[in-house]
């Protein structure tokens, strides 16, 4: 709130700051205060003296880097690093692969339907990660599955979705389904954007549309791959609600399965909100560093092939 | 308790309310009249259903002649309103009055959210069984809390079923060893029941019948038992059946068990008193075709139970009405009206002993009106409940227990190995703590 006689001592000069100060605060408080008491919390650690009973027994005490030490060393957040690892390789290249393919089909000069089939394609983004995961889990149930019935009347194996290997699968499955129609959305109005000149000349040329999807298309959405690319690996290494929806139905998805939900269990199972404030900081550490890391090396291709 | 999938979806929903009582209660700070004189107002955290009638009736009574008002903020059961009880007793701004389950007391009491109300209770210790009324107190001479409602486990089972595969009911865990066998004989795709992983509180409750005791202190040092002889005997005794294939190893609560107990696939199910109540949404066609038997005992002639979820009211630290407060809680779980209003309303199982046998409990559970005594013998089962031992880490210990025996039931592997990870995870928390651990 300026006041008058405030906006006259500052002048013009003192406008922006003023536009500026709303958000700044906002930022402080909800973003910048929170993340440095997680920071805070993760340098410290609970002490006890004796059986912990009565008042004064319990004490908050400086831990120095032994959080991120226990974190580092710990077998469960390698053992989810490594889940989610896997996990990534499975999603990101077959999510953003089709959400090209359909971007560049509906893109196809001759195409019936196309803002039906976008929507269709788009929909199951609409849906909540947590009901497309319990919507999934039923699905993947030998028990009540439709699949798993007509599987069986038709005689044909009846994998267990829910156990070792094709549990990844099973998991990928309902992070494609749930993300390829996004990212198709972004990578489609990128290709709206091309001018139609670029592909009369391509025409004019002799290309054929296989050739201008590949040798113009692709080349020119490609800020928009690299973007989808970025997001993608954020959502990968943030990966929770899926294996959480998924675990009461199987006792293949340990409590700490991603290094996410290891951090939930760390600090609302166990109670221990200092181990978990130094794993969140570690994981946001290696999102940061992996995704500001992809772009500057896409950001590094694109100028060298300016450049040429 | 019971229903993990609707405790879940409130889980979720009480986290975004969570936000606004928070914000509430920064504004109700400014209120701290006298504790005896004028006006008071407690507010109260709890899960169960129905509360806030229950509440209406102290308000609209006693409470009304008193001036103290209780207002029922509904929160998610379990674990995650003990973290949010905690994290506002670190504001300082827990509520005055607290729903808790029996083992999460010590960790409560350890962080001293809990107050001491022995003095503002009276009698009310004689209302309840004794084994029920020292989870209150954790040996001590203070009262942390007052009983509300029990979990004395049974044994269920599917009585038109039993007889058509010709078995009988079992008296002791060897039978019901010989009936799973004798049921995978009869019937392949039938299972006396499941080992399910997803649920601590089940298998904590079979170890307490076996007579064991995980958490004791001795001195000032907490020893854990977790991996003692009688919990051994109850982990080798299900891994053998689960290794055995005669029984399933599938968890509970998933819509497959749901339609497991519906078709006849599962014919049997250790519970607790509470399992009408679950199996109505999980069995609703087999209604009235259920039984409800003792637990099967160690050895024969023995008479002993566990228990398996059951909740008390407590007090906090941070009220600044805890002689209010305590009274509140007090009449909540003693007086005769509040008790079958909690009965009617909320459907849960009293601690107070007087309640089992009175007013709703005169009658069986609908799902079961094939059991004309159903209470009756609720209540002599639950006469025979063992002594429990809570520490102050049974959240480790639980969330240590989905994960080792989850993996042991998959790969049908060691259960003995699962318990023993278990007790390695539990004691290394108490050190990492500072807590006095003893060999």
């Amino acid at each position: 709130m300026t006041t008058p006689a405030h906006r006259r001592s500052y002048g013009v000069k003192g406008a922006p700051y003023a536009f500026l100060l709303p958000a700044t605060i906002l930022f402080c408080l909800f973003f910048a205060l929170p993340i440095g008491y997680a920071l805070w919390l993760s340098f410290r650690k609970v002490h006890v003296s004796g059986l912990g009973l009565g008042s004064g027994a319990r004490q908050e005490v400086w831990a120095g880097f032994q959080n991120y030490t226990a974190a580092l060393t710990d077998d469960e957040l390698l053992g989810g690093a490594l889940h989610v690892l896997g996990y990534g390789c499975i999603v990101v290249p077959v999510m953003l692969g089709l959400a090209l393919l359909f971007a560049l089909m509906l893109d196809a000069d001759k195409v019936r339907l196309a803002p039906f089939t976008r929507l269709a394609i788009f929909l199951p983004y609409a849906i909540p990660g947590v009901v497309a995961a319990l919507l999934w889990g039923f699905l993947y149930l030998p028990d009540v599955s439709p699949f798993y019935f007509v599987l069986a009347k038709l005689g044909l194996p009846q994998p267990d979705l829910l156990d070792g290997g094709p549990l990844y699968l099973a998991l990928s499955n309902i992070a494609v389904w749930g993300g390829t129609g996004f990212n198709m959305i972004v990578i489609y109005t990128a290709l709206q954007a091309i001018p139609a000149e670029v592909y009369e000349a391509a025409e004019l040329d002799g290309a054929t549309p296989l050739q201008i999807a590949l040798r113009i298309k692709i080349p020119m959405v490609a800020p928009s791959l690299v973007l989808t690319f970025f997001f993608s690996i954020i959502a990968t290494l943030q990966v929770y609600n899926e294996p959480t929806t998924l675990k009461p139905l199987t006792n293949s998805l340990p409590t700490t399965w991603s290094p996410l939900m290891k951090v939930y269990q760390d600090a609302f199972g166990k109670g221990d909100i200092y181990a978990a404030a130094a794993e969140a900081t570690l994981i946001a550490f290696v999102t940061l560093v992996l995704s500001f890391g992809f772009l500057r090396a896409a950001n590094r291709r694109n100028k060298q092939e300016a450049a040429r | 308790m019971p229903n993990t999938k609707r405790r879940r979806l409130v889980a979720t929903t009480v986290a975004v309310a969570l936000g606004a009582t928070a914000l509430a209660a920064c504004g109700s700070s400014g209120d701290t009249g006298e504790a005896a004189s004028g006006p008071v107002s407690l507010t109260y955290w709890t899960w169960t259903p129905g509360m806030d009638k229950v509440v209406d009736l102290w308000n609209k009574g006693q409470g009304k002649k008193e001036q103290i008002t209780v207002t029922v903020k509904k929160q998610a059961s379990g674990d995650s309103l003990i973290t949010k009880i905690l994290t506002a007793h670190k504001a300082k701004q827990a509520p005055d009055l607290v729903q808790a389950e029996y083992q999460a007391l010590p960790t409560l009491v350890s962080n001293d959210a809990l107050a001491d109300i022995s003095k503002n209770v009276g009698d009310a210790k004689n209302e309840f069984a004794d084994g029920v009324w020292q989870q209150t107190t954790l040996g001590t001479d203070a009262v942390y809390a007052i009983p509300q409602d029990i979990g004395p486990m049974m044994f269920y089972y599917r009585q038109d079923l039993f007889k058509k595969y010709g078995l009988t009911v079992p008296t002791t865990w060897d039978q019901f060893a010989e009936t799973a066998r004798k049921l995978k004989k009869a019937s392949p795709d039938t299972d006396l029941t499941t080992f399910s992983a997803n649920d601590s509180g089940l298998f904590a409750g079979l170890a307490q019948q076996a007579g064991a005791k995980w958490w004791t202190a001795s001195g000032n040092k907490w020893k854990v038992g977790i991996n003692d002889a009688a919990s051994q005997k109850v982990a080798k005794f299900w891994g053998g059946l689960v290794k055995e294939g005669v029984i399933d190893n599938q968890p509970m609560y998933t819509p497959a068990w749901n339609k497991a107990l519906d078709t006849g696939k599962q014919i049997a199910w250790v519970s607790a008193v509470w399992a009408p109540g679950t199996l109505t949404t999980a069995a609703p066609d087999t209604k009235g075709k259920w039984a409800m038997a003792p637990l099967p005992q160690w050895s024969a002639g023995e008479n002993v139970t566990g228990s398996w979820g059951g909740s008390s009211t407590a007090v906090t630290t941070d009220s600044k009405h805890q002689a209010a407060a305590a009274e509140f809680a007090a009449w909540l779980n003693t007086d005769k009206d509040a008790l079958n209003a909690l009965a009617k309303e909320s459907g849960i199982y009293p601690a107070s002993k007087a309640a089992q046998t009175s007013g709703a409990f005169l009658t069986p559970p609908d799902y079961f009106a094939n059991q004309a005594d159903f209470y009756t013998q609720a209540a002599k089962i639950a006469e025979t409940t063992a002594p429990s031992a809570w520490g102050p880490n049974v959240n480790v210990a639980y969330a240590s227990f989905n994960d080792a025996f989850g993996a042991a039931a998959k790969n049908k592997s060691d259960f003995a190995a699962a318990l023993d990870s278990m007790q390695d995870e539990t004691v290394a928390d108490l050190k990492k703590q500072g807590f006095g651990v003893a060999q």
